[in-house]
Parts: structure tokens; C-alpha cells; sequence
């Protein structure tokens, strides 16, 4: 009796949360994977690309399809979570190659993720694009990977540069993820391109942490004692609220700047009027956006209710990229792995394409060459443009 | 000294947590010889539910019903969700537990990850996997004693704390129902013959387990006002440690570990690169433990486990 009570609440669980399954791709479909974080660290980051992937689909329905070499295909996007974890990613880019027959995959999103998902679709000759991953290892020499956005070795020398430019600091402190491809490369390269400015040793904390901590005040101590001008950021909006709230209550009064994964609108609702008035790096500022980028920002807003943040954007961009590939191929075989290559043959070819992120022309390495903005957090805690900075 | 001084300030706080968390683990322990380890995520649900209470009062509140000042809407939120979650916790004794008492241990220690399991994904599929932004009940006010800087969010923590601690110590040591407790802890074959019923004294102990856990949670939401539904994870694991490291069921232990492994990490971090914080703290560990395999105060036999 006890037993059949629990077997059947296990039942009633698991019917309750049972979602219907995924739609399975028609023949003549061509399928676009969308390898993002849905849950774990940072899922908003996942939900955005979500939204910007599904407008895009919106459009390709409305136009009835693609066309290529006078026939028209159906679309579809096959969007599976990562968990935000490499492990994971890797095993959906897998899955999504060999058995979801994906033409070509967008994500994922960050570095953690992207550098080893890279190395699985290229070693399948499978186009991907990471929209948001910045740090080198993505795309180095993998002809097939490409990303949407600029590189971690542009934007640490582009924040040292604003840094010096704007306060006139000599001292700099950096707090870290260690355990993260993204921020560990970016402190790296910043502290790099610092030092290189300032002479060695003007770097004069340089801490860091794991993963899924929570409590920084033994390094913010640390930092706080070195005399540091200024604190670099380089982390996601689960952890910047907690490190700057903290480095304010332990007597922090210098000013904390950031990098482009601050850009979501997560970041200033978890943190509140701490994070007013700080600047970060970034792709795209949407207050005081135009054209093609505006038309976007509006419709996105419309639909989502918020404005679309650095990964929509990107994400948007990369599917166009994707999208601009497949219209300039002569046409496709219907066999996936022939197709996959003419794709990553028409997208390295591609010159000059008008995102709403900036123009973009990818180099051999499969990098776009893009320009950087500048963006200061405003005290009603808006993202406002502050400064272009072009490589 | 005043930098020395602040890492002190911070540990006392970073190791409340573990101390709140390791004495659920050490008292289901003394109890029943087997760690429970969805402990974290109760924990985790504990701050979920303070979240709900104090966005519920505010509610309240702001609706004009009844005015209310921070302070109070925070000790409400703490006590209503250290009821809720103890009634969580006997729940899980109830579907978890007491089904398995007489199975193999490893049966019920795997229980307790699925439950833990459970309550992650549950809380995914209900709420979803967005942040949620703990409300800050009380302004933080930082108070600046000669270099040192206090706020009061940090001896808010560490006051609550130590006073559930000894509110504990007290019941376990004064009340008929510790008494029992005690005995049962002693020896949970010939104590039930004796009338006391393991079926009280185990969801009592899950049920003040899950309190104190919940009192953290709340106290944690606080503190880092980030709340995922993974949080209670790693925290668990390191407060399992200072269970152990306290001595297993010894309640004063585990407070004690909780407080030293806080104290190890903060000033490892303190001392050395952070980077190798994890690895010379848990190196400590191993080396006390080698020399006290039975942590601080716990009982040099093992012949109850029943593995």
C-alpha cells in the first residue's frame, strides 16, 4: 500500500513535468542547431538566444522558406540546453551532429562551452558560430568554427586603454574565475596589455576564484589592501552583483569596470544601485541604437517585453550570418555532410556583412574584425552608450 | 592587524553557514547513522521559501494593510520558513526514509541524493531557471571601526547563528526530548524498547535539521542575495566535511568545524594565491583528519554503521 502510494506519486511527478516532444524535422528541412544554456549558471543567456533564434524563424516562415539554387527549403531550429557546462555541450553538439542531422550549429554561448563544442563540429566538419564566445581558443585553427563577436585579445587592451584614458589610474586589481575559460583568459590578456602600458607589477592583485562561489570577501580584503585604483570584472551576471555588493561592504569606494558579460539586463536588476555608474565592454549599446539595429531593439522589445541584450543581438546576427551562407551556396545536395561544407565554404567567403552588431569580415581564423562600445551604467541603471572604440 | 582583523570578520560569517548546515548532517546522523544528503538542497529550499515569505510580507506591506519595519518582516521570514522547512524535512524522512530504514545504508544515502535531486529540478520546473534577487529587507550599513569594516548584515548572520546553536545545545541537553535524543543516538536498538519511538525522534531530528537549514538559507539570502537552485550543493558538500571533521554527531563539533573550515578557506586565501584556496584547505582537513580519523569529538567506534 505504502509502495503502490509512492509509485504512484512518482507517476503523477513525472506526468505532471513531462513536456511534449520535440517536433521530428521533415526530409527537404534544413535543421539549424541552437546549443545554449536554457539552465544552469546563467540561463538567461540561453532564453535570449532562444528568443532571437525564434524572431528569425518567424521571418524565414513568414518568406516561406530559403532559397537556394531556385528550390525552396523549410526551416527548422532543433534548441537543446547545455546546462551551461562543457561536458554537456559537448555531448548536444554530438548529438545534434550525428543524430539531429543539423546542417550547421549557432553556440554555444560562452567560452567554457564554446572552446571544447569547437573542437567536436570541427572534428565532424560541422559549421558553428559561436555568437558570444570571446576567447581565442574557439575558433583557432578550426576552419569550421566561426564566431559573431570580437576577441578577449582585443578587449582587455581596449579596456586597459579606456581605463588609462578615463581616470588616469597607474594601479589596477583583477577578480577572476579561474575555473572559466572566458574570464580567465580575459584577466590574462588585460593584465597583459596593462602591464605592458604601466610596467610590470602595476597589476598589483591579480585573484581569483571557482565557479558557483559566493562569498569574495577574503579576496576583495586582499584587493582592497593592495591599494588597487580599480577593480576589473571579467564574470557573468550571477556573480558581479555579489562581488560588488560585497566590495562595498567591506569599504570599496573606487570604481569597478567590466566586460561584455555584464551586458545582460540581469546584471543590474541582481545588483541594484551598487553597479550604477560603472563602465563596461560591450558589443551593442540598444539606448540610442539605429536602423537596421532599432528596427530590431523594437521588435524584440515588443515581443519579450525587455530590451534585447549583447547575446540576442549576436545570436540574431549569427543566424543571418548562417542564413547569408546558405542563400550563396549554388545549391545542396540534400546529403548533410556535403552540404556542411559548401556552408563553411560560402561563410568563410563572406565579405562585408552588415550585422546589426557592426559590419563584420571574417579573417582566415574564422574571427569577425568588429569594433567594441563602451557602455556606462546610467543612475536608473540603463545601458548607455559612453564610447565606440574600432581596432 | 586591521586587515587581519577583517579576514576574522569574514569568516565568522562564511562560517556560520557551514556551522547552521554541518549540525543538520550530524544530528540526522547521530540519529540514524546516515548522512543525508539531500541536506543542502533543504537548505536550498529553506532560502526559496524565505524568498516567497519576504516577497509575501512586502506585498503586504506595500498594499497598506498593515505596516511593518524591515527588521520584523526579516525574523518573521526566518521563523515562518524554518517551520515550513521543517515540515519539508519530515516529509522527507516520511517518503525518503522511513521506507528504507531497514535496508542497506547505501540504499538510504542514495535516497537522499534523489531527493536533493528531486527538489533541484523541481525547483527548475516550477520556478524556472532564472536568478532570483533575494529582497533587501534591511539597508546594509557599513560601520567603519578604525580600518575594519562591519556591517550589519554580517553580525545579523553570525548573532543569529550562534544563538540557534545554543538554543540547540540547550535542547538537547535539557528537555526530556534531547534526552531522548541523546539515548537514541546512543543505541537505536535496545532505546525504542525502552518506549521511545524512532518514529518521533526521527522526523523531530529532520525536522530541527531542516530548520536550522532553513534559518541558513534565509540568513545566506542575506547575505548574497543571488539565489540559484543549485546553491545548496557545493555548500552542503563542504558543510558534510565539517560534519565529519567535527566528529560525526557531535553537535558541538560540527558548529566548530563549520566555524574552522570557514576560518581555513578565508585565511588560505588570506595568505596564498587564491587560486589555491580549495586545495590547501581541503589539504588541512585530510591532515587533521589523519591524525583525529574521528574528527574533533566524535566516539572512536564504528561497529553501529551498518553498511
Amino acid at each position: 500500500m505504502k509502495k503502490g502510494f509512492i509509485v504512484v506519486l512518482a507517476l503523477l511527478v513525472m506526468c505532471g513535468l513531462s513536456f511534449s516532444a520535440p517536433v521530428t524535422s521533415e526530409a527537404k528541412t534544413l535543421t539549424i542547431g541552437l546549443n545554449v544554456p536554457m539552465t544552469g549558471d546563467i540561463p538567461k543567456v540561453g532564453e535570449s538566444s532562444k528568443h532571437a533564434a525564434q524572431m528569425w524563424l518567424e521571418d524565414i516562415k513568414a518568406a516561406g522558406g530559403l532559397k537556394v539554387g531556385g528550390k525552396t527549403y523549410k526551416v527548422a531550429l532543433d534548441i537543446e540546453d547545455n546546462e551551461s557546462k562543457a561536458d554537456s555541450a559537448v555531448s548536444v553538439a554530438t548529438k545534434m551532429i550525428t543524430q539531429d542531422d543539423v546542417l550547421a550549429i549557432v553556440g554555444p554561448q560562452s567560452s567554457k562551452q564554446a572552446v571544447p563544442a569547437g573542437e567536436v563540429c570541427n572534428n565532424y566538419k560541422t559549421p558553428m558560430i559561436s555568437p558570444w564566445s570571446t576567447n581565442p581558443a574557439t575558433t583557432d585553427n578550426r576552419p569550421y568554427v566561426f564566431r559573431g563577436c570580437f576577441l578577449d585579445s582585443f578587449q582587455g587592451p581596449v579596456m586597459a586603454k579606456f581605463v588609462t584614458g578615463e581616470y588616469g589610474f597607474k594601479k589596477a586589481a583583477v577578480l577572476y574565475d579561474v575555473a572559466s575559460d572566458y574570464p580567465k583568459g580575459l584577466a590574462e590578456f588585460f593584465k597583459k596589455a596593462w602591464e605592458k602600458m604601466h610596467g610590470a607589477g602595476s597589476v598589483v592583485a591579480f585573484e581569483s576564484f571557482t565557479t558557483k562561489d559566493t562569498d569574495f570577501s577574503s579576496q576583495l580584503s586582499k584587493i582592497i589592501k593592495s591599494g588597487a585604483q580599480f577593480l576589473f570584472l571579467p564574470q557573468y551576471y550571477n556573480e558581479v552583483p555579489l562581488i560588488v555588493q560585497q566590495a562595498h561592504a567591506l569599504g570599496w569606494k573606487n570604481p569597478i569596470v567590466g566586460s561584455d558579460s555584464w551586458g545582460s539586463p540581469e546584471t543590474v536588476k541582481l545588483c541594484g544601485k551598487d553597479c550604477y555608474g560603472s563602465f563596461f565592454c560591450t558589443h551593442y549599446a540598444a539606448a540610442g541604437a539605429k536602423g537596421a539595429t532599432k528596427a530590431f531593439i523594437d521588435r524584440y522589445t515588443k515581443k519579450y517585453k525587455e530590451v534585447p541584450d549583447d547575446v540576442a543581438a549576436l545570436t540574431w546576427d549569427s543566424l543571418h550570418i548562417i542564413q547569408k551562407g546558405i542563400e550563396s551556396c549554388a545549391k545542396l545536395t540534400g546529403k548533410v555532410k556535403k552540404d556542411r561544407e559548401a556552408l563553411r565554404n560560402a561563410i568563410a567567403k563572406i565579405k562585408d556583412f552588415k550585422g546589426i552588431t557592426g559590419n563584420m569580415t571574417f579573417t582566415e581564423n574564422g574571427d569577425p574584425i568588429k569594433c567594441a562600445v563602451i557602455v556606462k551604467i546610467s543612475d536608473k541603471g540603463e545601458y548607455k552608450f559612453y564610447k565606440s572604440v574600432c581596432p | 592587524m586591521t586587515y587581519f582583523l577583517q579576514n576574522v570578520i569574514n569568516a565568522l560569517q562564511w562560517g556560520s553557514f557551514y556551522a547552521l548546515i554541518a549540525l543538520g548532517y550530524s544530528m540526522v546522523y547521530s540519529i540514524m547513522m546516515l548522512f543525508n544528503f539531500a541536506h543542502g538542497d533543504i537548505f536550498m529550499t529553506g532560502a526559496y521559501i524565505g524568498l516567497g515569505i519576504a516577497t509575501g510580507l512586502l506585498a503586504i506591506v506595500s498594499s497598506g494593510v498593515i505596516a511593518l519595519p524591515g527588521w520584523l518582516i526579516l525574523v518573521l521570514t526566518i521563523i515562518i520558513s524554518m517551520f515550513i522547512t521543517s515540515l519539508l524535512g519530515v516529509l522527507v524522512e516520511r517518503i525518503g526514509y522511513r521506507p528504507l530504514r531497514n535496508a542497506p545504508r547505501a540504499s538510504a544515502a542514495i535516497t537522499g541524493l534523489m531527493i536533493g535531486i528531486i527538489l533541484e529540478t523541481g525547483n527548475l520546473a516550477l520556478l524556472g531557471a532564472k536568478r532570483f534577487s533575494f529582497p533587501p529587507l534591511i539597508m546594509t550599513k557599513a560601520y567603519n571601526i578604525s580600518g575594519v569594516f562591519v556591517t550589519n548584515k554580517k553580525i545579523l548572520v553570525v548573532l543569529v547563528s550562534l544563538t540557534l546553536m545554543l538554543a540547540l545545545d540547550l535542547f538537547v541537553r535539557k528537555t526530556k526530548w534531547g534526552m531522548a535524543m541523546r539515548a537514541m543516538s546512543y543505541d537505536f536498538v535496545v532505546v525504542p524498547l525502552m518506549g521511545v519511538s524512532i518514529d518521533v525522534i526521527a522526523p523531530m531530528t529532520f525536522a530541527i535539521g531542516s530548520g536550522l537549514a532553513a534559518a541558513g538559507g534565509v540568513l545566506y539570502g542575506v547575505a548574497y542575495p543571488v539565489l540559484d537552485p543549485y546553491m545548496g550543493i557545493l555548500i552542503g558538500w563542504k558543510a558534510f566535511v565539517a560534519a565529519i571533521l567535527g566528529g560525526r554527531g557531535s553537535i558541538m563539533g560540527a558548529a566548530l568545524a563549520g566555524f574552522l573550515l570557514g576560518f581555513i578557506e578565508i585565511f588560505v586565501t588570506m595568505i596564498f594565491p587564491s587560486t589555491l584556496r580549495d586545495l590547501i584547505a581541503f589539504s588541512i582537513v585530510l591532515v587533521i583528519l589523519t591524525f583525529r580519523p574521528h574528527g574533533f569529538f566524535g566516539k572512536p567506534y564504528s561497529a553501529k554503521l551498518r553498511l
